[in-house]
């Protein structure tokens, strides 16, 4: 099974790299810019794996316990399925 | 007094605190690698300045997970003074030892410079050479020293007498501009600025030095 990690700031947590992004979006000509965040995707494959939920909450463990900085950032977990669909 | 420095791949600050501590304590520190499973008895533990890791995933990430963190936890819950610099710092937020973030400077550039430092207490075994409300002078070199924390965990911060440092300046964008903070015993002090970089006027100033007196004499006692 593979999944996807989102991996972002928080709302309230100065990101000075989306600013900087934006900013040179504005300077390229691009009208009607607004907030830009930056994040992270970290894609996980897991051979052999099959049931669903007991991925979801091993990857949300692996999130609070590495992938994610809960102090100041949220994590999204997507799975195979969800990423086909999409 | 036995002092031991954690050496993790891609520390590079390490031989500076080697030095400065033999300098001050009149022996070399133990220097432990990242993998090991047991400390030397010491008592002190500085976590150097460098780039753990590559600074992959985030800065200290990878580090705080290392073996050698979890003697390291096991030294700070007996109350082992332990000094984490820069990337120490960062490595120490990571392992949840001290609290907040270290993010990216606001500048979003590397800055290597001398830094004024307001000294906001002297109430530590890390800062007893030291007045509350002092400035000093001590070298600065990072991209991710921009210190964050909820707002309730700053408050926390500054009603326990646990800002150790601000910056006399805005530095980096960090909160309240935060430079180095301590632990609720006092005993875990983390902080950006390098002070075993100020130990000899040959190289540009000794208020670092006092640091590294303060704690010797602390042990001492």
């Amino acid at each position: 099974m593979k999944a996807r990690i989102f991996v972002t700031l928080k709302d309230g947590v100065l990101d000075p790299q989306g600013k900087a992004i934006g900013h040179a979006l504005t300077g390229l000509g691009f009208a009607g810019v607004g907030d830009v965040r930056q994040g992270k995707l970290i894609e996980i494959d897991l051979p052999g794996a099959k049931d669903e939920t007991s991925v979801r909450t091993q990857l949300e463990e692996m999130c609070r316990k590495l992938l994610a900085n809960p102090v100041i950032e949220d994590f999204k977990v997507e799975l195979a399925s969800q990423i086909q669909s999409s | 007094m036995q002092a031991a420095v954690v050496v993790f791949p891609g520390s590079n600050r390490d031989r500076d605190a080697v030095r400065a501590l033999t300098l001050v304590m009149g022996r070399a520190p133990h220097t432990v690698w990242h993998h090991a499973t047991e400390l030397p008895k010491a008592d002190l533990i500085v976590l150097p300045g460098g780039f753990s890791h590559g600074d992959y995933l985030r800065c200290g990430a990878m580090a705080a997970h290392s073996p050698v963190m979890r003697e390291v936890r096991a030294a700070a819950e007996r109350g082992v003074p332990i000094l984490g610099v820069c990337n120490g710092f960062q490595i120490l937020v990571e392992a949840h030892l001290l609290p907040g973030a270290l993010l990216r400077n606001a500048a979003l550039k590397f800055s290597c410079k001398r830094v004024t430092l307001k000294v906001e207490t002297s109430n530590s075994p890390f800062l007893r050479r030291y007045n509350a409300g002092e400035q000093i002078v001590i070298p600065s070199a990072h991209g991710e020293g921009n210190y964050f924390a909820a707002p309730d965990v700053v408050k926390q911060l500054e009603d326990d007498d646990r800002v150790a440092f601000r910056y006399a300046h805005s530095h980096n964008g960090s909160v309240k501009d935060i430079a180095g903070i301590l632990s609720a015993n006092r005993r875990v002090l983390g902080m950006m600025p390098h002070p075993e970089d100020a130990i000899e006027e040959l190289t540009g100033g000794t208020d670092g030095k006092r640091l590294f007196e303060s704690i010797v004499e602390a042990v001492a006692q």
